[in-house]
Parts: structure tokens; sequence; C-alpha cells
């Protein structure tokens, strides 16, 4: 067995070429969603893709820190990241800064930093430092009630700062608590209801009771023993499922707000406007078809050079990509994005410590969930929820955490030979 | 290890999770990608902007270079329909004078026409108005201003014989792929002649814009532009101070000047009386100054005489007649017919004024003894050599037609009429074949009965007869473009089937209409002129007064037709006129102003 001598033993280089591979490209994009004939200069830092720059090479710096401190520090100091990080959720609250009608940035001079990025390292060590204890089972209820309240909180917390995206981030962990014996039925419950809320918002409620009702007497009778016990639990599966297809429109209505409602009804195409709501996921759309096969080639794209998509650095970066590079060069990402999720998965399961296991899991369902909101957002096949790419979209926050998050599992695994 | 191992199964329904996401992203994206258009095209529209560069319409010049038809910039203010976004309607419909209502309804006919495609919203906006919405245009998304150019006359004539434009219609449209509706089109005149000369080619530029509809650059590096060419300006044959000087000698008159140089067939003046002011029938003015000069049932300003009046060319017939007779062999310069103040014969009687009798040839064009062509188309007709009379109608007929009556030329003209030499045909139909003979059409012998000639032709006929046996067509452009592109149709000479030898006598008997005959009071001392009056029947009213002429006698310059209607015999009017005509383009002074005074006074606009 080999110890790990330098810092870069061990090392899972395929990782830290994905991530390199995923940053690189990523600034390419930023680059030429931006392209500006009067700044051709990549170290103009007046332009986003400089500052990109800037915060690609803070990033690395931040990456070696990480591999060069000890690996145990992280799940000794768990907790305390945790609630550094959770102080600040409250604090940018009261002190923080609004943007586009979120209240969730501190203001350091010229930049800005949205602690919300940061809860999902720290929220991710606390929770694997809390179920990597011994005698902890997830299917206790006490496990459930504390793992629960690591992440309702941050998601209360950032969702108080009406930062939706963020916020729901945290459901992701679901994957994580799956994978360490947390019944799958809460997996199939979550998908189920998720699945209900939309079809409650587009079928005629009785219908679809009725539907619910009929399925569900077709698996009693066909597939499931004729116990007492499992009528009930069926029944129960309908008589719940009923009351939440009707209490979907009061959430529609009373819980959501406008603008959630709004994205929700483009979706499920209730609404065709396309200079309103729509306009975005459509403008999007329409620069993803454009690039074809092959792509219009790089700083060729005019949807997104001339500013049709809002928020391409950010939120819609993607569309430059499907529009420069094509269905060859998004469906390249997509790859990128899928092996580096199944790379985590597998080293993540060859580990001997829980702690960096459960790290690995909850490290890939972050990734998983950005990267299936955000691009599936850009194709118009799920609803505008502004949350950014892993290592593509602009900005610093989100960079900075994401490398963090990164590495704190790339130090984690490069050291697990050190252990027994 | 204990959760370790006991779970583990599951990473692979996590993975498949992963993956099955990644498929769905996969397919979505072939199927925008790859599989459906409608992105593609609605990316260009986003980004595209087709711009047309319209060209600058050929100039039009007299012959001695003066600017006829000019070009004005105009502005037309166009809108795209899906562009627009919310404005300042208040302001933007103050600046354009309109009010709120107008601004929906004209934004709903774009909307309706296409919203994609712009369509004009308000022509020809003036320029005091274009500069200051010219400043506040970033405010309005979805509007732009289209450069055009509009039509100027600075002498304001010819408006017959230069015709006018207007937006191409749906028809066309359809018919001709280079027009696009609310291009502008030749419709009459020599802009709808020559027409593919003077449009030029239009040009397109193609730009990309961005979301807010600023330009952002040629599309592909202008790849695909074209740029737009002007139109060939072109050289008439007018001249525009012989045109401007014969309009004002038939205003407050019906009838028509026409002026040709009879060694080239170039038309000099084309004067069509009443007219209209060219200027009306331009740009956003045209629509209803149209219908107003259309409506003007009195006057019929819009119907061009010079080509579409058919009249009988009365006594200026007998010059045709008199070389035609010579040809045919029926009568030589010795001829001599008698005259009892009229010709009868098998119980028909065609009066003549008193004169001398008999006459010979000369003097029967000086005098015009009506007795004497009766005599002479009775011979032609009759007892030429030919079988019957019906042959000798057709061979008639046939040196008549030579002289360019009884058919449009192939000339550079719109709306050119035929004019009328009757067919034997006709008279077989009339009168049933075989039953008629010279007599029975005897009228034609004076130029009266179905002969029926436009005033081109009339001129024509004045040039033949100068030329002593040839014109070339009547044209009205001697040069397409700078280089002098001339159109091989007006170089051929067409020689009559009458011999030149035999124009002499009738040259002769012209000059003496001057000197000594029924044109002696319009007769010009010091240039030679050869004449012929004329009165063309009316049966709704005064007769019309026919004058055709020609001078100098020899290697003659100008031919001149004059028809005033309503004004009774020839010399009062039409001769004068013509007269007037030719000593202001040979001359180029008026040594009569008293007749001048009063052509330019008289009112016949009442007669009838």
């Amino acid at each position: 067995m080999r110890e790990q001598r330098t810092i870069f033993d061990n090392i899972d280089w395929q990782l830290v070429f994905l991530y390199f591979a995923l940053v690189l490209f990523g600034w390419m994009n930023i680059y030429a969603a931006v392209y500006n004939e009067d700044h051709k200069s990549i170290f103009d830092f007046s332009q986003q893709y400089g500052k990109q720059l800037i915060w690609i090479v803070t990033s690395l710096v931040l990456a070696l820190i990480i591999l060069i401190t000890d690996a145990k520090f992280y799940s000794a100091f768990a907790y305390v990241f945790f609630g550094l990080v959770m102080f600040s959720l409250v604090a940018v609250l009261v002190i923080g800064n609004k943007t586009s009608g979120a209240q969730s940035w501190f203001e350091i001079g010229a930049f800005k930093i949205q602690p919300a990025e940061f809860a999902k390292f720290a929220t991710n060590l606390a929770v694997a430092k809390y179920l990597s204890m011994q005698n902890i089972n997830i299917r206790q209820f006490r496990t459930k009630v504390v793992v629960g309240s690591f992440l309702i909180f941050p998601l209360l917390a950032i969702l108080l700062q009406n930062d939706t995206g963020s916020a729901i981030v945290f459901v992701c962990f679901v994957f994580v608590l799956y994978r360490e014996g947390l019944s799958g039925s809460v997996l199939l419950m979550g998908v189920g209801l998720a699945f209900l809320f939309f079809m409650a918002l587009l079928v005629e409620k009785f219908v679809l009771i009725g539907v619910i009702a009929g399925v569900s007497a077709l698996v009693y009778y066909l597939v499931m023993k004729k116990t007492r016990k499992n009528l009930i639990i069926i029944s129960a599966i309908v008589v719940g499922a009923s009351g939440f297809v009707y209490s979907v429109d009061k959430i529609f209505t009373d819980v959501l707000e406008s603008h959630q409602k709004d994205r929700i009804n483009v979706l499920i195409g209730k609404e065709v406007d396309p200079k309103g709501v729509g306009y975005n996921v459509n403008q999007s759309k329409i620069a993803i078809g454009s690039g074809g096969f092959m792509g219009k080639g790089f700083l060729q794209g005019t949807q997104t050079k001339y500013d049709f998509v809002p928020e391409q650095s950010t939120d819609f970066i993607f569309c430059t990509i499907g529009e420069e590079w094509g269905f060859v060069g998004s469906t390249i990402v997509v790859f990128l994005f899928l092996w580096m999720m199944v790379r985590i998965i597998i080293i993540s399961e060859r580990q001997r410590s829980d702690f960096t296991r459960i790290y690995g899991y909850g490290l890939a369902s972050i990734l998983f969930f950005h990267f299936t909101i955000n691009v599936g957002m850009a194709l118009g096949i799920l609803p505008v929820i502004g949350i950014p790419l892993p290592f593509f979209s602009y900005g610093g926050s989100s960079l900075w955490s994401f490398t963090i998050l990164f590495f704190i599992f790339i130090k984690l695994d490069s050291y697990r030979l050190n252990l027994l | 290890m204990r959760i370790n191992t006991r779970h583990q199964d599951r990473s692979y329904i996590i993975i498949a999770i992963f993956a099955f996401v990644a498929v769905v992203f996969i397919l979505r994206l072939f199927y925008i990608q790859v599989l459906v258009d409608k992105y593609k095209l609605s990316a260009e529209n986003n980004v595209l902007r087709y711009v047309t560069i319209y060209p600058d319409r050929g100039l039009i010049f007299d012959r001695n270079g003066k600017s006829l038809v000019e070009n004005e910039a105009s502005y037309d203010l166009m809108v795209t329909p899906r562009h627009v976004s919310e404005l300042d309607t208040l302001e933007f419909c103050d600046l354009l004078g309109i009010d709120t209502a107008a601004f929906n309804k004209r934004l709903t006919e774009a909307k309706n026409y296409s919203m994609y495609k712009s369509s004009v919203f308000e022509k020809e906006i003036p320029k005091e108005v274009y500069a200051r919405f010219q400043e506040k245009l970033y405010k309005y998304n979805g509007f732009y201003i289209q450069r055009r150019t509009v039509r100027r006359y600075p002498h304001n004539i010819a408006p017959h014989l230069l015709g006018y434009i207007g937006e191409v219609n749906a028809s066309i449209v359809e018919k001709d792929k280079y027009y696009k509706s609310g291009d502008y089109i030749g419709i009459s005149g020599i802009e709808k002649t020559y027409e593919k000369y003077l449009r030029g080619r239009k040009g397109l530029r193609i730009m990309m814009v961005d979301v807010f509809n600023r330009e952002k650059g040629h599309y592909k590096e202008g790849r695909y532009d074209t740029i737009a060419l002007s139109g060939f300006n072109l050289t008439t044959t007018i001249d525009a101070i012989l045109q401007e000087y014969g309009e004002k000698l038939m205003q407050n008159k019906k009838g028509s000047i026409v002026a040709i140089e009879p060694a080239t067939g170039e038309i000099l003046a084309m004067v069509s009386s009443p007219a209209y002011n060219p200027s009306d029938l331009v740009g956003r003015k045209l629509r209803e100054n149209f219908s107003k000069l259309q409506n003007d049932t009195a006057r019929i300003p819009l119907y061009n005489r010079a080509l579409q009046a058919q009249y009988p060319p009365g006594s200026t017939f007998k010059t045709i007649n008199a070389l035609v007779g010579q040809q045919m062999g029926v009568i030589n310069i010795n001829t001599r017919f008698g005259c009892a103040h009229g010709f009868t014969a098998g119980g028909l009687h065609v009066g003549c004024h008193g004169h001398a009798s008999p006459l010979n040839l000369v003097q029967s064009i000086q005098h015009s003894c009506n007795a004497w062509y009766c005599n002479a188309f009775w011979a032609m007709i009759d007892r030429s050599g030919y079988k019957n009379s019906h042959d000798g109608f057709v061979a008639w007929r046939n040196h008549i037609m030579s002289f360019g009556f009884g058919k449009k030329f192939d000339d550079d003209l719109s709306n050119e009429y035929n004019g009328n030499i009757p067919t034997p045909e006709y008279y077989d139909k009339y009168h049933g074949a075989g039953r008629w003979k010279g007599l029975t059409i005897i009228s034609l012998s004076i130029g009266q009965g179905e002969v029926l000639v436009t005033p081109l032709q009339l001129a024509n006929g004045a040039a033949v007869i100068a030329n002593r046996g040839y014109y070339y067509i009547p044209h009205v452009v001697k040069r397409i473009g700078d280089k002098g592109f001339v159109d091989p149709r007006f170089i051929e000479k067409h020689v009559t089937t009458v011999e030149s030898k035999y124009y002499d006598p009738v040259v002769e008997g012209m000059n003496l209409v001057m000197e000594a005959g029924t044109g002696h009071r319009a007769n010009l001392k010091g240039i030679p002129m050869c004449g012929k009056t004329g009165t063309a029947q009316n049966p709704h009213g005064k007769d019309h007064s026919i004058f055709v002429l020609f001078a100098p006698m020899d290697n003659p310059k100008i031919a001149v037709s004059v028809i005033v209607e309503n004004s009774g015999f020839g010399a009062t009017w039409a001769a004068p006129i013509a007269s007037l005509m030719v000593e202001k383009y040979l001359t180029d002074t008026i040594t009569r102003p008293d007749m001048e005074k009063r052509m330019f006074e008289g009112n016949l606009m009442g007669a009838k």
C-alpha cells in the first residue's frame, strides 16, 4: 500500500482532467457570450471573461490550498464550517445586497460573494460527518430528523433570501440518503409527487383521481397479495394522492409567487407568450436549435452575441454551447458531466471511509441537480429556475464553491490509502 | 463497512438515473438542433434584417441636355410589427401629425400584412419631419426610415409624354419577381416604355441586428449583399423650349401638336391639350390628384390626344392621294380636272369652294380642290388597271399604309392608337362583296369617311413628304445611358411605295399653299414652308381644324401636325400654331407677335 507522500500522490487525475476541461470550455463560452469587438483581450478585467479569469486563477489557488491541507481537517471541522456558513446565511439577510430581487450578496469592494453557494459544501460536510458517525442508522426516526434539519435550515434561509434555485438544491441530498439506506419509496414518492403536481395542473382533477384509483385497483388485484394490510396501504396511497391533487391548486395559487407560476405555466404549455415569461426559454431554444449539428463555430453565434438570450453568461450559458458548438459540442458537454458524476460515484464506492463516500455522493448529487435543472431549463423541458451550470456559468461564488466542493473530494479520495 | 456493503447496489440505480437524464438531454438536443428547422429560421428572423436599397431612377433629359425629370429624396417611415415595443405613442403621433386612432389602425394593417416583413407606415414624410424623427428613432423600436426617390419636374412640361410612376399593383408583383409590394413602376409614357432601363437594379443589404434592433454589421461580411445600380439616364428627342412653347400655344384649346425631325424621326415636341401638371402625379399626392384628373370629364386631361385621338385627316389627306395617284399611274403633273363648285357623278355630289378651274396637280393642292381628288381617287380605285375596284382599292390601301397610316408604329410611346385605313373586307361587309366601287367610297379622296389618323401619324405623313419618300419610326428617346445606346428600330429607314420622283409636285403644291393658297396667312417670310390645311368633319359639333407643315422646303428640319378641335377651318387656328412652332424651332424668335398673342389668348374650350 502506497501512502501519500506528496500532495499530488494518489490524486484521481481523471477527475482533475474533467474539472479543467469543463472550466476552460466554460470560460471560452463566457468569452463568446459576452464577446465584444472593442474588448478582445482576454485580460480585459472590465469584461466578464476577464473577471472569470481571475475567478479561475483564484479557484486554482483554493484547490491547491485544499490539497495541501490535511484531509482530516475537513471532517474535524465540518460542523464549524456548517455553523459559520449558516451564520453568514442569516447575516446576509440583514446586511446583504439585493441583486435582481434576491437578497443574497455580500459586497466586498468590486466583488460580490454569495454565501448560499458556500452552503452547499458546508452542508455536504456536515451531513457526511453526521451520517458517518458510529451507531447512526438512517432508518431511525431521530437520524432522519437531524439530517433533515441540516438540510432544512440552509434551505429555508436561502428561500428567505428569495433565491429559490439555490434553496431547492438541498433536495438533491435525497440521493445521498437513499444510498445510505433510506427507503427507496421516499425517492419514488418524490418523483411521484412531482409528476402529480404537473399532471394536476394539466388534467382535470377528477379524471386524474379516477386514473390513480383505477391504476391502484389494478395493481392491487393483479400484483399484490390480497391482504388487509395491502388494501389499507393502497387505499392510503389513493386518498393521499387525491388530497395532494386537490391541494395543488392551493399550493399553486397561494404558495407560489406569480413569476414562479408563470414559469410553470409556460413550461406545461398553458401560456404562449413569446415576448413575456416564455421569452427566455423560447430564445434559449432558438439559440441552441440554430446551432444545428456542427454549430456555428467559436464566436460565430449570432443569437448569443447579440443578446437575444438573457443571462447568457450565467444561467443560460448552455445556449452559447448549443449555438456555437452544435449538437456535437453539446453532447460532448453532457457526456463530460455524466462522466464526472459517474466517476465520482465509482470513486465514492471504493472508499473505506464512510465520510468520504457520503461526501462524494453529496457532491455528485449537487452536480447532478445543477446540471439537470440548468440544462433542462435551457432546453425548455424544466421550468426556469435560476441556477448556475457548474464550472461553466460566469460567477466567482459559484466557481469557488464548486471548486471547494470538488477538491475536498479529490483530497479526501487521495487520502483513502492512508486509512486502514 | 456496515452501511457501505449493504446498499452498494444502489449506486447503480443512481448512476442509471444520471444516465437517464443525460440521454433525455441528448435526445432533446438532437430534436431541436438536428431534426427541426424552425429554430434555425427563428434565429434568422431574430438577427437578420433585409434592407432593400432603392436605386436612383434614371433621369430624363431633353435633346439639348436640359433636365426634364429629376429625382428628389423622399423618406418613407417603415415598420416591422414584430420589433415594435412600447413607445411614447403621443409623442410619436405628434411628430407625424396623426392621431392615436390612425396610429393603431396603421399598426394593425401592418401586422395583418406581416409581423416579420416591413411595410410602409407613413409615406414621404416631409424633410423637416424626417430630421426631427431621425433624432428620436432610437426610441421607436421596429420603425426605420427608408430612403427613396420621387420624381421632380423642373419645367412641368410634357406630362403625357413623360408619363408617371406609381406603386405596383398586385398582379404585377405576381408576374414579375423583381417588384415587391410598395415598389414604384412606370405607369404611362416613357416612364412605362423605358421602365426596365430607368428603374436600375435594387440592392440588398443583409444586416445583423442585436436584440435592441441595432445594426451590428453585415451578414457574412456582406457576402450576400448586392449594391443598387442606378437606372440609365435617358436623353429624349424632345426640345424642351419647343415643347413648352407648343403647350402655351395650345392652352385653353383642345387638340394636339406633334413635331418631328424628318431626317431622323425624332419627336421634337408632342403636345396634348388640355394637359395636367406632371408634379401633381407624384408620390403621396398621386392617388388623390389622379382621381381628380380622371373625374374631369369636361377636359379629360389624362387623355393623350397626340396618340389616342383619331380624326379624319380631311384635306391634308389630299397630299397623300396625290402621291399615290401618281404612283398608280392615273394622274401626273399635267393632269387637269375641272371643278364646278364640286364633283358630281352618278347622282353623287361633293361640294367645293370657288376657285379657278381646271387645276393641275400642283394647283389642286394649293387650292385644296375636292373635285380634283374625287376624280383622281375614282380613277385609282376603278381605272388603274386592276381587275376590279376591290383590287384597285387594295393597291391604294397598301400605298397609304406605307406612309405609316392605319397601324401603330413600333415606337417607344405608350397607349398609342392605330388610326384606321378601312379594309376591303369592311366594305364587302357593309355594301356587299362586289357592290362597291370608287364612287361608293369617294369621301376617302378628301380624307373623310372611314379613314382615321392620329396626330402622330399625321405628323409622320408630313415628314414622309418632307423626306420625299421615307420615314424613320417616330420616337422620343435618343440615347439610353451615357454610352449612348440607340435602339436599332429607330435607325431603320422605312421607304414608301411611292417613288421619290413623284414628291416634287406635291411639295411644290404645299409650298404654294403657304405662298398663295389656303395657308397663306400663316406663311413666314424668309423660310420656304410647305403646308396643307384640313378640316376634320365632326358629327358632334364644330369641325376640327387641322394643319400639317414642314420647313424649310429643301432639306426640311421640322414637320408638324396641329389639330385644334372645334375650331373650324384648318387655316384659322391650326395653321398659325404650326407656323409659329416652326418659326420657334428654326429661328428661336417670333416675328409675328400679333399672331402669337392671338394664339396664346385664344380660348376655344367653350366651343362645341
